[in-house]
């Protein structure tokens, strides 16, 4: 199977990798997946008390090439976004963008899930109630 | 690099190129020799016939087996279907029970599958962690109904070879028939059915430098006279167990392919193997490296290794421009299972998700060793680098202790 071009961009210039320190209250923190389903994804966000805006995103992956492009979008994507902007990120617009083929969708509902988790990571750590979300379709 | 041309191709167990002088030996076949092998009144036939009689002598000249022993079949899955349901069919009233292993290639556990809806009872030998079988599990597995042993010759993910002398003897001591897959050991390491008690083997010349779409089984005729009922209805060809028009410039060319073998395997093992030794001993000088099966009954030429904490498919990903291996993860699959044959093994999930097989052959040179083992290095670093499991292990967190969400 052939990788888009912005898959293969992303793959070997991966942006924002790293880690973000999770003790400060102002970041969040989502690990979602598992090894043995091959893919692991952490994502976090570091938000401005202030404005509530992301101000940075960080993310490491354990997976194939459509994980690894499909987090490191969703890096670029909620950087200068709101928490609540950020929420409205949908694994299908990370689909199109990236062209990931069906068998690769989970790698986009898996990036969904970990923006998903390191806001409600950050929404417990500042006293707010988690919001509880559906359960993602495809896994 | 000096004398490097990419991509290079690491893939020869899944299959090998057609060797120029096999292509040179088919291709009369497909004009003036293209007469049907079965028209038994006029040149255009001998001749393709005569073919085939030829092919056939240099395919058993291979395996030490009389040419009237090997039945043309398209392939090793075909051979597979053809040995393991044709036995059940035709030794019906001698018993139902069938003996294999959950490392075996598809091609005869989903035969197996497909037979005990048909009422055989098979049993599914469990391996070690390296990939071998216990004898004794085996030994115990025999019941007064068992009719054929099938297990392979050697392992296509991992190259373990398993002791089929022992396994057949032992086979035979409890009066069933001994079947081996041969398929990745036909052409690569010697293969002797008669000293090794083999009764019937399925095996293809795609991975020995030969076509596609042509294989054979091998089908004792003495001591015992081995009998599969024919799974193909036709003509009768191939002494009425595989009907249809023979492949003749296939099968020429699967002679002339094993004759090569025949001549050449034994200086071409020992180079492999030189070079799969030295490929894999620089890959396992990456921290947190391991190979997958038992490394002293093994192909010559093929290493399984795990990259821990890194993903096979992403790994490839770094380098599969460049090079052409096969990976555990079954990253492309919806079912997201990673190597079942590793997981028999074994290994945690993770770690089947973290193999890549290397498979050695003809055009590999060291050069395109050398090669690989810069480019694989640096991809598993890279790869280190993007992965929170590699965080979480330089933590010291045991990952198997984490609780992961369902997915």
């Amino acid at each position: 199977m052939a990788y888009s071009k912005k898959v293969i961009d992303h793959y070997e210039n991966p942006r924002n990798v790293g880690t973000l320190d999770k003790k400060k209250t102002n970041v969040g923190t989502g690990l979602v997946g598992a090894p043995e389903c091959g893919d692991v994804m952490r994502l976090q966000i570091e938000v401005d008390d202030a404005s509530g805006i992301i101000k940075d995103a960080k993310f490491k992956t354990f997976g194939c090439g459509s994980a690894i492009a499909s987090s490191s979008l969703a890096t670029e994507w909620l950087k200068g976004k709101s928490v609540d902007e950020a929420l409205a990120i949908d694994n299908m617009e990370i689909v199109q963008e990236l062209e990931l083929p069906p068998v690769k969708i989970h790698c986009s509902v898996l990036a969904e899930d970990a923006i998903k988790a390191a806001i409600n990571d950050y929404r417990v750590k500042n006293d707010m109630e988690p919001i509880e979300f559906e359960d993602s379709i495809v896994h | 690099m000096r004398d490097l041309q990419l991509p290079i191709y690491l893939d020869h167990s899944a299959t090998t190129p057609v060797d120029k002088r096999v292509v040179e030996a088919m291709l009369p076949f497909f004009t003036e020799g293209f007469g049907n092998a079965a028209s038994r009144n006029h040149p255009f036939g001998w001749k393709a016939e005569e073919g085939v009689d030829y092919a056939r002598e240099q395919v058993a000249r291979l395996i030490n087996a009389n040419p009237k022993e090997i039945i043309f079949t398209s392939g090793a899955t075909e051979g597979d279907n053809l040995g393991i349901k044709g036995v059940f069919e035709m030794y019906a009233r001698k018993g139902n029970h069938i003996i294999t292993c959950v490392t075996e290639h598809k091609a005869v556990l989903d035969t197996c599958k497909a037979l005990e809806k048909k009422g055989a009872e098979v049993t599914y030998l469990p391996v070690n962690g390296d990939g071998t079988i216990n004898l004794e599990e085996l030994k115990a597995a025999f019941t007064d109904k068992t009719i054929l042993v099938c297990l392979m010759f050697a392992n296509n993910e991992v190259g373990i070879v398993h002791p089929i002398k022992e396994i057949a003897e032992m086979t035979h001591q409890h009066k069933a028939l001994f079947m081996t897959d041969g398929t990745q050991a036909v052409g690569k390491i010697p293969v002797d059915v008669m000293e090794m008690g083999i009764d019937i083997m399925a095996f293809t010349a795609h991975k020995m430098y030969g076509p596609k779409g042509v294989g054979a089984l091998y089908v004792r005729r003495k001591n015992p006279r081995v009998k599969v009922t024919a799974q193909l209805d036709g003509g009768g060809h191939e002494r009425g167990m595989r009907s249809g028009t023979l492949n003749v410039p296939g099968i020429v060319g699967f002679g002339a392919a094993c004759e090569i073998a025949q001549q050449e395997m034994e200086a071409e093992a020992k180079r492999l193997a030189a070079l799969r030794d030295k490929l894999e001993t620089s890959l396992l000088q990456i921290e947190e490296s391991v190979v997958n099966g038992n490394v002293d009954s093994r192909l010559p030429h093929v290493s399984n290794i795990s990259f821990k904490f890194v993903e096979g498919e992403g790994l490839m990903m770094g380098f599969n421009q460049e090079i052409g291996v096969s990976s555990g993860s079954a990253c492309t699959s919806a079912s997201l299972e990673p190597s079942y044959v590793l997981k028999a093994m074994g290994l945690d999930d993770e770690l089947a998700h973290s193999s890549i097989r290397f498979s050695l052959g003809r055009s590999t040179t060291e050069a395109q060793i050398d090669y690989t083992i810069e480019k694989v290095t640096k991809a598993v670093n890279k790869m280190r680098d993007l992965s929170p499991l590699w965080e979480m292990h330089l933590e010291g967190i045991d990952i198997s202790t984490i609780e992961w969400a369902d997915h």
